[in-house]
């Protein structure tokens, strides 16, 4: 009978430290790395929910049967999915898991000493020696100034007593660059500082948006805002309650109608102080109540008044009329359900800033309000308002109501320009464009976990630059008598590629050379001039 | 004509001493390659190397892998540092690991580069101009940032010249930015002018400055690993290098001192990748109200580092060779130009300011 082959039991603590040190090997480490690379892909290939909610629904719509698919497994919320999440967790806890023992390994080297001169210095590919009559004492001073002083070195001084095969000898071992761990472990530990920073800052932010008319202002609540979203550890009534008016905007545009500067000038008032004068630019966000206030757009919102048939002002006001393109052709709706008699009124059209009427159409031929003009088509009937379902005030439902015509059945459309007043079709009353203030959009963010993650990405830059360019390297020196001369060798090894690292042999002999007359020296411990092929062999050679 | 049209016309000139430069570095590496044959047949052919190395006293397979010279036993420095061994410890061993080679520089190689160092000159001029003309800084859009990237690419390696020889990286160094600026030229092309609001910001000089020269120095580095990938191949007699006419690579640095001089110059561009996301994150805090927001310049640019971080990764990890080690580098690079063209002009994002419109 065939016995079935007997894995060795690991029990449960086994098993659990066999994926531990699976996790923390260096291979799975880069593994995780590659596929973090490969899951980030699809989310700057398929639109994406938090950034742009409604390409998503136009993608689902298009490609309803793979979409759903797709919006199962997370894929329109890639860097929120499980499985995004998975990677980079995983791959955080594989970090955690490779620097902590580097962290205690080298807290404990941070006070060691170098380590002790080799026996043989010939098999490292970089050394060197002389033969000089100064002072072995005098030979030692030297190395060690050199060593610690310029080169920034530990050094030490010792002695090699006096053995049957070796006569006596003085020795420096010296060792540098333990900042070179330290950037490593710094990087990595600031890169877990960086993750848990970003973290927190999603538990404990808010961020709102506010169209803000030229006159008008509002206040930090939530209901001031018209969207509104903070994290879950926020509490929306803790809001520092600053006010911001919008006094003037500033708009500038080069001869083709590119944005050349924009600039709101505002007043805010902080709780318990004077109100204040200030700017807002685009890159130059405002400091209010511990938030940033940006400038995230603008527009024109025409001041207009309605009255109804009755000769009753029905609606006064300024309403946003949203840009649509770069020369600011912007649509809006104006809705009128207050009417004293009649239909309830809703007009829909756009605003051209500098219009330029030719025969049928109109366009705008430049952002500023150079000839500024109303183009708007004519409702009446119900607006639908009162139907408890809140709707968009740049939409109108136009499903109840019926549309102004011409005798020949064409849409009517009233056209007035800045100043004008103009009777509304079939009776409803007239319609006066009064004036042309503009509006602001705002947006406003609160991340107390700001500073934090500066903090963390800086120290990670620093970290890394230290554990890449700063050389580790060891330098040893052995002077032994010689026909009462001192016989001088030193060695040098580097932790990775160092072009640099012959000069600190260079500079240690060049110190020796000063002392006293001197001369290459001979004999075994002579170094051949030193080939590449022979530096393999000399330290692969295992010989 | 005016100062941008100067700028445009200067430009020119320089992709043309480029490309004149580009042909004289051909000659001389055709040049090393005779050297090469003829000494092929003197001696042993280069290929049987690794066989004289193992002669040696060194197993055939760590000649070639990074990490398998530490393994000696003087062996003092930590267990995860892998390379005590240095070829780079005398800068004058980066020629080769064969006796001294026949082959001198000759003409063609000074030609080459006295003709390079004009195309900087002018291209330096160009870039002068065009800031002149626009008022600003001039690598806002993607002409402009393809100008300033070659020419960084360019200077680094004619930099590099002055520490070292590696002129043999002059063909590869030079045909990458001639292609580019052809392209530059033709394709990305945009008037000088002014920038919207966004752009206006001292952002613009850091974030971008350092992207220019990160990517330059990418470029300069997977030129490196391309020659070591298509040395190493020579040597184990790929069929596909069989032509006498790549024997030249025989004149390289070994494969190792290939590979070292790819990481070296990596390992700067990383960093100074690291720095532009970084700083784009701060200006896009300013400008975009989040420092993140996943936008497809931004997830390209972590994919680019993550992949960079992945290659630093599996060089210090043991059991990597140094041709995979190479291909992380090609697949950083690939990517890094991925994310400079298809990003900036397919796809939709925040970051679409290569003053071309392609249906955005
Ligand atoms: C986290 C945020 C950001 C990242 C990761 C990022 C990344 C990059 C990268 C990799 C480049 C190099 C060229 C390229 O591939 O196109 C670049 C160039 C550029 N960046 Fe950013 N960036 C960020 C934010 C910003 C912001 C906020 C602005 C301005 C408002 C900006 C403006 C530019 C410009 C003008 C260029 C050069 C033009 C071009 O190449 O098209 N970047 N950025």
């Amino acid at each position: 009978m065939a016995t079935t082959p007997v894995l060795p039991r690991l029990g449960v603590r086994g098993a659990a430290r066999w994926v531990w040190r699976q996790l923390t090997s260096m291979r799975v480490a880069l593994m995780l790395l590659m596929l973090l690379a490969v899951v980030a892909v699809p989310g700057s290939m398929l639109p994406q929910r938090p950034q742009n909610p409604a390409a998503v629904a136009r993608y689902l719509n298009d490609n309803p049967g793979l979409g759903q698919w797709l919006d199962r497994f997370g894929f329109f919320d890639v860097y929120s999915s499980v499985w995004f999440s998975a990677v980079y967790l995983l791959l955080f806890t594989s970090l955690v898991g490779c620097i902590l023992p580097r962290l205690l390994a080298h807290a404990r080297a941070w006070r060691a000493r170098p380590p002790r001169a080799p026996r043989r210095f010939d098999r490292f590919e970089v050394h060197d020696g002389l033969l000089t009559d100064a002072e072995p004492e005098a030979v030692l001073a030297a190395a060690r100034d050199t060593l610690a002083a310029h080169h920034r070195f530990r050094v030490d001084v010792g002695d090699e007593p006096a053995t049957a095969r070796s006569p006596g000898a003085r020795t420096v071992a010296a060792e540098r660059g333990y900042l070179r761990e330290t950037g490593n472990i710094l990087f990595h530990l600031a890169l877990l500082g960086l993750l848990i920073a970003v973290a927190t800052g999603q538990l404990l932010h808010y961020r709102g948006q506010a169209l803000v008319i030229q006159g008008h202002g509002f206040a930090n609540t939530p209901a001031a805002y018209d969207t509104f979203e903070a994290g879950s550890a926020v509490d929306p009534t803790s809001l520092v309650p600053f006010t911001l008016r919008l006094d003037r905007f500033t708009a500038r545009f080069d001869r083709s109608g590119q944005p050349r500067f924009f600039e709101a000038g505002v007043t805010l008032t902080e709780p318990g102080g004077a109100p204040q004068a200030r700017t807002i630019r685009v890159n130059r966000p405002l400091d209010a109540g511990g938030a940033h206030v940006y400038l995230a757009g603008n527009g024109y919102a025409p001041q207009l008044t309605v009255r109804d048939a009755s000769g009753t002002v029905a609606f006064s006001g300024a309403v946003p009329f949203l840009p649509q393109d770069s020369s600011y052709r912007s649509r809006g709706v104006v809705k009128v359900p207050d009417v004293s008699t009649g239909d309830q009124i809703g007009l829909v059209g756009y605003l051209l800033p500098t219009a330029v009427i030719q025969g049928d159409s109109a366009y705008s031929a430049f952002p500023q309000p150079g000839n500024p003009m109303l183009v708007l088509q004519v409702w009446h009937g119900e607006l639908g308002l009162d139907s408890g379902i809140p709707q968009n005030v740049y939409q109108l439902d136009t499903a109840r109501m019926t549309q102004a015509t011409e005798s020949d059945g064409s849409p009517a459309t009233v056209v007035l320009a800045l100043g004008d007043t103009v009777e509304l079709p079939d009776g409803l009353g007239t319609l006066s464009f009064d004036a042309l203030p503009r509006y602001v959009a705002l947006d406003l963010r609160y991340d107390p976990a700001l500073a934090w993650i500066l903090g963390f990405a800086v120290t990670a830059l620093v970290g890394l630059a230290l554990s890449l360019f700063v050389p580790r390297r060891r330098v040893w020196l052995r002077v032994t008598s010689q026909d009462g001369r001192a016989a001088v060798t030193v060695a040098a090894l580097a932790r990775s590629e160092d072009v640099g690292l012959a000069g600190e042999v260079e500079a240690v002999l060049d110190a020796v050379k000063e002392l006293g007359p001197w001369q290459v020296l001979d004999g075994p411990d002579r170094p051949a001039s030193v080939r590449l092929s022979d530096a393999a062999d000399a330290t692969g050679g295992h010989a | 004509m005016n100062v941008a049209e100067l700028s445009t016309v200067v430009v020119w000139g320089a992709t043309t001493a480029y490309a004149l430069a580009f042909g004289a570095f051909a000659v001389d590496l055709a040049r090393r390659a005779e050297v090469s044959t003829a000494r092929r047949t003197d001696h042993e052919t280069p290929r049987a190397e690794p066989a004289r190395r193992a002669l040696a006293g060194v197993p055939a397979g760590s000649v070639a892998d990074p990490s398998g010279g530490a393994s000696s036993t003087t062996r003092p420095v930590d267990d995860d540092g892998p390379r005590a061994v240095d070829d780079e410890a005398q800068p004058e061993a980066l020629g080769t690991d064969e006796p001294a080679p026949e082959y001198r520089p000759g003409r063609a190689l000074g030609i080459a580069m006295s003709v390079m160092t004009l195309g900087l000159l002018l291209e330096a001029v160009g870039i002068v101009l065009r800031g002149v003309a626009a008022h600003r800084v001039p690598w806002a859009n993607m002409y402009e940032f393809t100008v300033v990237g070659t020419f960084v690419a360019v200077l680094t390696f004619r930099l590099l010249t002055l520490r070292r020889d590696v002129r043999f990286l002059g063909t590869l160094v030079l045909g990458l930015s001639v292609v580019a600026l052809g392209l530059g030229l033709t394709a990305f092309y945009t008037p000088a002018g002014g920038v919207e609001p966004a752009l206006q910001s001292y952002w613009l000089v850091i974030h971008v400055t350092i992207a220019v020269i990160a990517s330059g120095m990418f470029t300069v580095g997977v030129s490196a690993s391309a020659l070591q990938l298509a040395k190493a191949a020579w040597e184990n007699g790929s069929p596909l290098l069989a032509h006498r006419r790549f024997n030249v690579l025989g004149q390289l640095p070994s494969v190792r001192a290939l590979e070292g001089l790819a990481f070296r110059i990596n390992a700067v561009g990383f960093v100074l990748w690291t720095f532009t996301v970084m700083a784009g994150a701060v200006w896009a805090e300013h400008a975009w109200s989040r420092f993140w927001g996943w936008d497809p310049k931004e997830v390209w640019s972590f994919i680019v580092w993550v992949v960079y971080a992945a290659y630093l990764h599996a060089r210090t990890t043991r059991g990597w060779s140094p041709k995979a080690i190479a291909w992380f580098s090609i697949a950083g690079f690939a990517v890094l130009i991925f994310n400079f063209t298809a990003v900036n002009l397919l796809m939709h994002g925040k970051h679409s300011y290569s003053g071309l419109d392609l249906g955005k």
